[in-house]
């Protein structure tokens, strides 16, 4: 079990150092910094000095080597946007993007669970017609548009909750619905299908056959067993969610992380894309680890077999 | 199995078959859109901005969806607008199969070091947020046509070689492999003659679901201002342009919005279906 967690710690590194490496080599086609920073009709030996300064006249390979023996001691640099440390700038912000995501991923495990398995038990039924459909269409609806929907029936036409902003629990209400809308539709679509297909399984039907409480075998044996892709999709979807928050960040003005790191592209403050986007990668890594420690507390089987 | 499942089947097939149906339909609008004597979806009017949608139980009227900000007929907008979305999304979704597919064919039949590699690189790009992504290569390299559906496939090639390769493992196992294999067949002739094509179908499954996925990516981009740029219409652009009128002119946004919504429901319906026909587990059912 610890080998089998160092090596998946290791893929982690790696997968961070990966998305770490393609944000410097992206970040330097998208401009001179040195053109940005100064004010238009800035002299080439003002540009060149600030170039110097920058670190950017050095071959590519002595700045990627500098950027990532920084980076991983948690400093991306200066913003040119803020003047301060980029990762600080990038940390103020996570608190906003963790409220909304986490949020958003309570109403998808909550409101999707519940809706997928009242579908898997009440099977046939029209209930289980509508969560399907409701998912489905749940599943197709564009989040961005979505926000911009609910914005215009309940603060524009009804009134009732703010257009955006950030501060109060009226604030997060419908930034919070339209990031879950996906995901609520996804964990109730997967875990349905999964409960079916663990209802056909020989151990449920043994478990029935014995006279346990059909309660009871729900909770034990077709529950604990359909939670497997379940969890796996929520840790993938987690991932999801901490970039989509990136636009619907953008539609309600909520100051997190993808906002920012959207912002942060437009205005080519490359520090802190650099910053914000390791650091999303390195959440989404975690949240995997987190997700593998899961398996092996749902499944025996699994803490057997590695 | 009994009477309830044969039901359930068969709904599932008519819920494929209306998918397919709309895909179909879609498809037909987006080819034959310039020859239906709309309006110049490029033109505006601009004595006739932001008329609401005149669509009833009596007649259509000149703009049945209305026209935008620059008055222009939000319809034919919505029909030019298709064509442009499936283009960029179906350009995406073959480019991002092909480049998926292959590596998932080499890392599952040569192993070892060509699949840990791969396996590292799929680490990276699930940890890599896909709309950051995008948006990061869209901002590098200018939005134009190719360089969209260049980051939208990039976005893609990930889902085909996971499958890809887990089938390669378990079809390089068959006799009929194995044979070819002891027979003396090349690699190149094993790969494309005799393991593609049992790996295909899934790549369907995968490349239907992921055109859905893309258009609503493509879309985003669009509203954070990194889509396809004017004059050309696509869905995304018009929602984008449609958020600063919402208080006042909401068909703006809406009606292209019940397309795009309309349009992804159908691709997963279809691709939904296909999954369930093709895949041999279903059949349990």
């Amino acid at each position: 079990m610890p080998g089998h967690l160092t090596s998946r710690l290791a893929e982690g590194l790696i997968a961070i150092w990966g998305v770490v490496t393609i944000v410097f080599l992206v970040s330097r086609l998208l401009g001179d910094p040195a053109v940005l920073l100064l004010p238009i009709g800035a002299s080439e030996a003002q540009l060149q000095e600030l170039r110097t300064q920058l670190g950017l006249d050095q071959p590519l390979l002595q700045q990627y080597l500098t950027f990532l023996l920084h980076a991983a001691q948690g400093d991306f640099g200066q913003s040119f946007q803020f003047g301060r440390p980029a990762l600080s700038v990038v940390l103020e912000r996570l608190p906003a993007t963790a409220l909304l995501a986490g949020s958003a991923l309570l109403i998808g495990v909550l409101v999707g669970g519940l809706a997928g398995a009242l579908a898997a038990i009440y099977r046939g039924s029209w209930l289980e017609a509508l969560v399907m459909l409701v998912a489905l269409l749940g599943q197709a609806t564009p989040s961005f548009w979505l926000g911009i929907m609910l914005i215009l029936f309940f603060a524009v036409q009804l009134g009732w909750l703010p257009t955006g902003g950030y501060g109060t629990w009226q604030n997060l209400v419908l930034p919070a619905l339209t990031l879950a809308c996906f995901t609520t539709a996804s964990i109730a679509r997967l875990l349905r299908s999964s409960m079916l297909d663990v209802m056909r399984d020989d151990y449920v039907r043994t478990a029935y056959a014995k006279g346990l409480a059909p309660r009871r075998v729900f909770v034990w044996h077709v529950g604990r067993n359909s939670l497997i892709p379940v969890i796996t999709m929520t840790g993938i979807l987690a991932g999801e969610l901490l970039g989509g928050a990136a636009v619907t960040e953008t539609v309600f003005g909520w100051p997190g992380v993808g906002r920012l790191i959207v912002q942060a592209i437009e205005t080519k403050d490359f520090p802190v894309v650099q910053a914000g986007v390791a650091i999303v990668a390195a959440i989404f890594v975690c949240i995997n680890l987190l997700v593998d420690l899961l398996y092996t507390l749902i499944d025996p089987r699994i803490r057997q077999s590695s | 199995m009994s009477l309830l499942s044969t039901l359930r089947r068969q709904r599932a097939n008519w819920l494929g078959l209306l998918g397919g149906t709309l895909v179909l339909l879609l498809l037909a609008l987006a080819i034959f859109g310039p020859w239906l004597g709309l309006p110049d979806p490029t033109r505006g009017d601009l004595r006739a901005r932001m008329l609401a949608p005149t669509i009833s139980w009596t007649g259509l009227g000149a703009h049945p969806l209305g026209t935008d900000q620059l008055g222009r007929d939000i319809l034919s907008r919505i029909v030019a607008g298709s064509r442009v979305t499936l283009t960029i999304a179906a350009s995406a979704v073959l480019l991002g199969g092909i480049v998926g597919v292959m590596l998932g064919l080499v890392a599952g039949y040569f192993g070892g070091w060509w699949d840990r590699l791969l396996m590292r690189l799929v680490d990276i790009q699930l940890a890599f947020p896909l709309m950051l992504l995008a948006l990061l290569v869209v901002a590098a390299l200018g939005p134009s046509l190719h360089n969209l559906i260049a980051v939208l496939a990039l976005t893609s090639w990930v889902r085909y070689a996971r499958i890809i390769r887990g089938q390669v493992l378990s079809v390089r196992e068959r006799e009929f492999v194995q044979a070819v294999i002891a027979m003396g067949g090349g690699n190149l002739r094993i790969l494309l003659r005799h393991i593609l094509p049992n790996v295909l179908t899934p790549a369907l499954v995968v490349a239907t679901l992921e055109l859905a996925r893309i258009i609503v990516l493509e879309a985003g981009l669009s509203f954070l201002g990194l889509g396809i740029q004017p004059p050309s219409p696509s869905w995304g652009r018009m929602l984008a342009d449609g958020r600063t009128y919402i208080a006042s002119a909401w068909w703006i946004i809406t009606l292209p919005g019940i397309a795009l919504m309309l349009t992804v429901l159908s691709v997963n319906l279809l691709g939904d279906w296909l999954r369930d026909w093709l895949d041999p587990r279903a059949d349990r059912s």
